[in-house]
């Protein structure tokens, strides 16, 4: 009954509700990183160095007034903002942010679940959060917003495909689909994939700008030329939604390509306990596991918001020719090296 | 018993999903009522325990393939009633009999199946398989009693590309 029901539960409640304040927090720290980066301080007024502005957002979200186009189909309008979050929170049913540990005298894993599919089921969960982006920009029936959800279906088509392409050669190399699976492969074959598989990497972390719609890849909100793009005609805490998504968006690619190349949740030279044979690692055993899964996702969501500081945004047609022509073929040889490798030496 | 009634449940949905993606008049509530369809049929397949189908399933169908509909009916107005122009083309006796032909069949095969239902797969000759596992069973079956029929649709979907290479583009 506690294992089956209440511990889930609890941890649901537990991940929902992490997210939901990262997320909130990720907004104030892109604000502050980006105006660090131009020598701005960025919030200050709300708490000290601006430290509750998340909340202060909230609640002017919450109190603003929530506006529905008279034109707009109002059914799909008001589906869109959920259709865009259910996906972006259910993903982190299968991220494992730490093995199984005891705690209070049971053994509690620190994921919630571990489906023998579990990267499958992220990339499926994560392709189905399209439609909340497509259906926003095509319920309002606005100009700008329509244009934005066409580009965004071509966007996230076209990245799609070469990140799951991407993702095979890492499976290939885990020999397994379980998250916790991948980890654990990691730890056994002594190495973390970003190591033997640094191409796979690179494409996931690309594909991974494109499909959150961040800089250098943020066109389908594109603010020049889109007036803000699919969610233009939105406002209050419907808009707050499509936001919200977006960031947890950004740390479930940021968590999941921890896991996937960064040992997940083991810490660096897991299997060694002296590093070059003089260097003790011991203590770093003290830090719990899910610290260094933390801090190495973070280090991701640094760099997604230093990216965007840094590079200009893509032009739509260069977009697509990178995807298709680039990116697609780079994974199908990656692909089919890994497969060679992995029957010749192995 | 809980089983039973998801499985009735579900297959409701399916159906009543089915049902509204036909008779809608709107476009684009059709497709995400084929969507909404596609993920129930999912949830089957898990029902079934069938995980991997279930994923490739919203992977390819949901996620994929009907994003690509909702693409071009989006940019197609068909806020406009089709007219009832005569076609043609249209030969009403040749489609009705087709129709009837792929209804006869599929019967037939209803019927067959009903009459002798298929042996398991142990029985029919099929090595113990030496994998568990969801996905490894899907890939040992495909490589091992199913290797024909999978090569024989890997070429025809590799046909089918390269008809709609050939199509969309002019000169090649």
């Amino acid at each position: 009954m506690v294992d089956a029901i209440v511990i889930p539960l609890v941890k649901i409640v537990v991940v929902l509700n992490a997210t939901l304040v990262a997320v909130t927090y990720m907004v104030l720290l892109e604000r502050k990183v980006i105006a660090w980066a131009q020598s701005r301080l960025g919030p200050m007024r709300v708490g000290p160095y601006g430290i509750l502005q998340p909340i202060a957002d909230a609640v002017k979200l919450m109190i603003k007034e929530d506006i529905t186009p008279n034109r707009a189909d109002r059914w799909v309008f008001t589906a869109a903002p959920i259709i865009s979050m259910v996906p972006a929170l259910i993903v982190y049913a299968v991220i494992p942010f730490g093995p199984e540990i005891s705690m209070f005298g049971r053994k509690v894993s620190l994921y919630i679940t571990d489906i023998n599919v579990g990267l499958l089921y992220v990339v499926s969960v994560a392709s189905v959060g399209v439609y909340g982006i497509i259906l926003a920009g095509y319920a309002s029936n606005s100009k700008f917003p329509l244009l934005a959800s066409l580009r965004a279906s071509a966007q996230l088509i076209s990245y799609e495909v070469a990140v799951t392409l991407t993702l095979v050669s890492v499976i290939l190399m885990a020999g397994t689909l379980s998250m916790v699976g991948i980890v654990n492969a990691q730890y056994n074959q002594r190495v973390w994939f970003i190591f033997v598989q640094p191409l796979a990497f690179a494409f996931v972390l690309i594909g991974g700008l494109a499909e959150t719609n961040r800089a250098p890849f943020d066109l389908p909100e594109a603010e020049q030329e889109l007036t803000g793009g699919f969610h233009t005609e939105y406002s209050g805490m419907r808009f707050a939604l499509f936001f919200l998504a977006e960031y947890a968006n950004m740390i479930v690619v940021s968590s999941v390509v921890t896991t996937l190349f960064l040992g997940g949740w083991l810490r660096p030279f897991p299997n060694t306990t002296h590093l070059f044979g003089i260097i003790p690692l011991r203590p770093l055993d003290f830090v719990p596991s899910w610290i260094w899964f933390f801090l190495k996702s973070f280090a991701f969501l640094y760099l997604f918001i230093w990216v965007r500081a840094t590079l200009p945004r893509y032009r739509y047609d260069q977009l697509m020719r990178l995807g298709w022509k680039v990116l697609i073929p780079l994974a199908i040889v990656n692909l089919v090296v890994t497969g060679i490798v992995k029957v010749l030496l192995l | 018993m809980a089983e039973a009634v998801a499985f009735y449940f579900l297959s409701a949905c399916i159906l009543g999903f089915a049902v509204l993606v036909i008779t809608t008049r709107d476009t684009v509530h059709s497709v995400l009522f084929l969507v909404l369809d596609f993920l129930f049929v999912a949830a089957l397949y898990v029902l079934l325990g069938a995980q991997f189908l279930a994923a490739i399933q919203i992977l390819v169908y949901a996620g994929g393939i009907v994003v690509l509909y909702l693409f071009v009916v989006m940019l197609v107005n068909l806020k406009r009633p089709p007219e009832a122009h005569h076609d043609p083309h249209r030969r009403t006796g040749w489609g009705f009999a087709l129709s009837m032909a792929v209804l006869v069949e599929l019967a037939a095969v209803g019927a067959y199946s009903y009459a002798r239902p298929a042996p398991p797969l142990a029985a029919a000759g099929t090595p113990a398989m030496p994998v568990t596992g969801n996905t490894e069973q899907v890939g040992w079956l495909l490589y091992t009693s199913y290797l024909i029929p999978f090569e024989i649709a890997s070429i025809l979907l590799l046909v089918a590309m390269i008809g709609a290479i050939v199509l969309a583009k002019r000169e090649l």
